[in-house]
């Protein structure tokens, strides 16, 4: 059975279903690291002392990370923009460098955390350590499962293209703003973590 | 982009009728996307835990009743670990408190208000033919499957289930056993459920509504679905947070909530300290006391429909209760630390959740004076569900109030942690919200099976069902104000203040055990019912919205024709009409 305004827009609202659904799910994301940003908040203003970020995290190389994600993003709308313009192998080649890039960024994490466990700095060793690992790893978790999405649009799910164009743009849009918002729950996560 | 393509009416797909047939068994009643498949399988999931939860807590009524007495007959069922020679061991009546709380809340009330009536009853209501994503709508089901069944699982892990309440406060839930993990696992597969459900009810909400379906032509059980959603979607994630954190602090050693040298069992730990624990508090009734209304308003959106159709008239004061409703879902975000009043976080932080917990007395109060109000001039027709709408008023009307001496800094801190608590919220959620499930159940069954439930088996379920969980409440109101603690696993035995209020719980408990033995007919009439109840065309009880011009059952896809709203949901007793009732969907 087809549900109607999945690719044509409902007149009265000027939005399809994809579009509400991924905007109310950012929402809730928008909850989530809200939580843990204001539980970070408490925890630290309640510390007798607190180490600065960049005592204990590789600054350079977080910096890195920041450039790579942000260009992922461009990328991303690059994609899409090449979709918008029926282009589909321009396509194919700006969603392959956001998926590399996001690969990139989580290569990178996995050398940062291997470094601070060789150390000997664990979640449990201090409560900056523990925000630190809890936030950065759940955010790599969404970086994963929009590479995830990512891929499957840029492999198996691109059939789409060739039955429903408008559709599989409409869809990339989509999974493009989500991955905007991880990079810009990364965008609050540098500063907050590597620098203050 | 496509350009706009008007309103186009969501179209009966009649080629599709062919192609659904072919479904197997698997994919049309097991992983189905028919929105009305997936009602049904929430519905009955919250039932049976429902069903479950309740038993848990006719457990714990034997030992508060009689307490240390060897449990007669199944007592020895439960193993020297739990209930040596039947008696029932503290521990365990802490296992069995905590998964009562959990289970009733989260895995029965929930799925049967929320997944069960707002699958099935929400989009027929809206005229649409399915959910806007049927995929992830299954999803959702799944999700919350997994969830019970984790925390089901959890009560065979060494140590037993979750004993923490189903409030898991730290550091105590820090330092719990196995099935602490199991519960936090649990939730957040319980919470994953609700948010992509909430993603789905308000698109198709907002999308998928019949044309003319504008928003204040909404029964009021759209708008009840429509606010809880955005309840669920934006109260759940902080939950979530939190359940990451304590799980982090659980299995990883972290101390997010666990402060600087706490002394367990005489040992110090060796943790990193640090943490807040009021923190974990905070972060769960920001949850949890929206949930309190997603457990409420669903119930309240039945009733309006229900004493709309049976007293034959509007209901009176409609748009106040739409804009009360809307006012009510925004208030309840910041009124959370009124549970935390005892915590010693501060006056001026008290002064202000107190005084948004007055504030939004008054949307509730509006709501529930506007369904009595509509009672007046009215020819009532006393049928089962119209029985259980019209019992819902005065129940959650007692819960209601009596929380307002819970909401007052001073009044609370003699009654915090009382019997008076749990008569409390009871009031409000078992004979208020249950009575309004119940309600509706007997009200769309006909809807769901094309039969409709026998009569007299649901009076004898109403009547009985009324004393007795007027039985098992009101003596709790006594008990509470005597100051006895909710937490004490054989009710107080050994304080001398406690004495005078002990056969008080004997009368709750035999209310228990009775209220058990009046949901036999019930239990009875719903399958019976199945097969052998009367046959009635589409819409028996003569009501005014979209659903009621389906089919039923309704078919893959849901109305024969697209269904158009013409006028408002409650078009009854028109003067000059032909008819006492006047559908939405019928063009005049």
């Amino acid at each position: 059975m087809d549900i109607p305004y999945t690719v044509e827009l409902r007149r009265d609202t000027g939005l399809n279903n994809g579009k509400i659904g991924i905007w109310l799910f950012l929402a809730s994301e928008v909850m989530l690291f809200g939580a843990l940003f204001a539980s970070y908040i408490l925890i630290r203003v309640g510390a007798p002392s607190w180490p600065r970020g960049d005592t204990i995290l590789d600054v350079p190389l977080a910096t890195l990370n920041t450039i790579v994600l942000i260009a992922s993003s461009v990328t991303m709308v690059m994609a899409w923009a090449s979709l918008m313009r029926r282009r589909f192998e321009t396509f194919r080649i700006y969603m392959g460098g956001t998926i590399l890039l996001g690969l990139v960024f989580l290569v990178v994490k996995y050398f940062e955390y291997t470094h601070h466990l060789a150390l000997g700095e664990f979640p449990r060793t201090n409560n900056f350590l523990a925000i630190y690992y809890t936030l950065t790893g759940l955010h790599g978790l969404h970086v994963f499962g929009g590479m995830a999405v990512n891929a499957y649009f840029w492999g198996p799910g691109a059939k789409l293209w060739k039955t429903n164009p408008v559709w599989f743009t409409n869809r990339v849009e989509h999974s493009g703003l989500f991955w905007h918002f991880v990079d810009l729950v990364w965008i609050f996560l540098f500063p907050t973590l590597y620098l203050l | 982009m496509s350009e706009t393509t008007g309103v186009a009416p969501p179209q009966p797909h009649v080629a599709h009728e062919a192609h659904h047939e072919e479904l197997g068994f698997w994919r049309k009643y097991i992983f189905s996307t028919d929105h009305k498949v997936i009602g049904i399988q929430y519905a009955v999931t919250g039932l049976l835990f429902l069903l479950f939860g309740f038993g848990l807590m006719m457990l714990m009524r034997w030992n508060l009743a009689y307490p240390g007495a060897a449990l007669p007959l199944i007592g020895g069922l439960f193993g020297d670990a739990r209930m040596p020679g039947g008696t029932m061991l503290p521990e365990f009546y802490n296992e069995l408190g905590a998964m009562h709380g959990t289970i009733m809340v989260f895995l029965g009330v929930v799925p049967l208000a929320v997944g069960g009536f707002g699958n099935f009853v929400l989009p027929l209501q809206i005229g649409a033919p399915d959910m806007a994503f049927p995929k992830i709508n299954m999803v959702s089901y799944w999700c919350l499957f997994l969830g019970g069944i984790t925390m089901l699982g959890s009560f065979f892990v060494p140590g037993g289930a979750a004993q923490s309440g189903w409030t898991s406060y730290t550091p105590l839930a820090n330092i719990a056993g196995t099935g602490q993990t199991w519960w936090l696992i649990g939730m957040i597969f319980l919470i994953t459920s609700s948010l992509l459900g909430a993603i789905n009810f308000i698109t198709t909400t907002i999308q998928l509504r019949a044309k003319g379906l504008t928003f204040m032509r909404f029964p009021f059980f759209v708008w009840a679905q429509f606010v809880t959603a955005f309840l669920l979607l934006l109260a759940f994630p902080p939950l979530e947070a939190a359940g990451v954190m304590q799980l982090m602090d659980r299995v990883a050693g972290t101390s997010f909530f666990m402060p600087e040298g706490l002394v367990v069992s005489g040992q110090v730990l060796t943790n990193a300290g640090g943490g807040n624990t009021l923190l974990w508090q905070h972060l769960f009734w920001f949850l949890a006391h929206p949930e309190v209304y997603v457990l409420i308003l669903p119930g309240m959106g039945i009733v309006a429909e229900i004493i709309a159709n049976n007293t034959r008239k509007p209901l009176w004061g409609y748009r106040s209760m739409v804009y009360s409703l809307v006012f009510l879902g925004f208030m309840s975000f910041i009124v959370w630390a009124h549970h935390m009043f005892m915590t010693g976080m501060g006056t001026a932080m008290a002064a202000f959740f107190q005084t948004t917990t007055m504030i939004i007395s008054i949307p509730s109060v509006v709501i529930l004076t506007a369904l009595i109000i509509s009672l007046w001039g009215g020819s009532i027709r006393f049928n089962t569900p119209m029985l259980f709408a019209l019992a819902f008023l005065p129940m959650f009307g007692i819960g209601g109030l009596t929380g307002l001496p819970l909401g007052l800094n001073i009044t609370d801190i003699p009654l915090h942690d009382t019997y008076y608590v749990i008569a409390h919220f009871h009031y409000v959620v078992a004979p208020g919200t249950i009575f309004a499930l119940l309600a509706g159940i007997y009200y769309w069954y006909p809807k769901a099976t094309g039969r409709m439930m026998n009569e007299t088996l649901g009076k004898i379920h109403f009547v009985g069902s009324f004393v007795c969980m007027n039985l098992i409440f009101m003596p709790m109101f006594i008990i509470g104000m005597a100051g006895v603690s909710r937490r004490l696993f054989d009710a107080g035995t050994a304080y001398d203040f406690a004495q005078p209020t002990m056969h008080w719980n004997v009368v709750s408990s035999w209310g228990t055990w009775a209220l058990a033995v009046f949901q036999i007919p019930f239990i009875v009439n719903f399958f019976w019912s199945i097969r052998r109840g009367e046959k009635v065309a589409e819409n028996p009880w003569h009501a005014t919205t979209i659903e009621w011009s389906a089919p039923s059952p309704p078919p893959h896809g849901n109305f024969v024709a697209a269904p158009q709203a013409y006028r408002g949901p409650y078009e009854y007793s028109v003067p000059g009409a032909a008819k006492d009732f006047v559908p939405q969907y019928e063009a005049s």
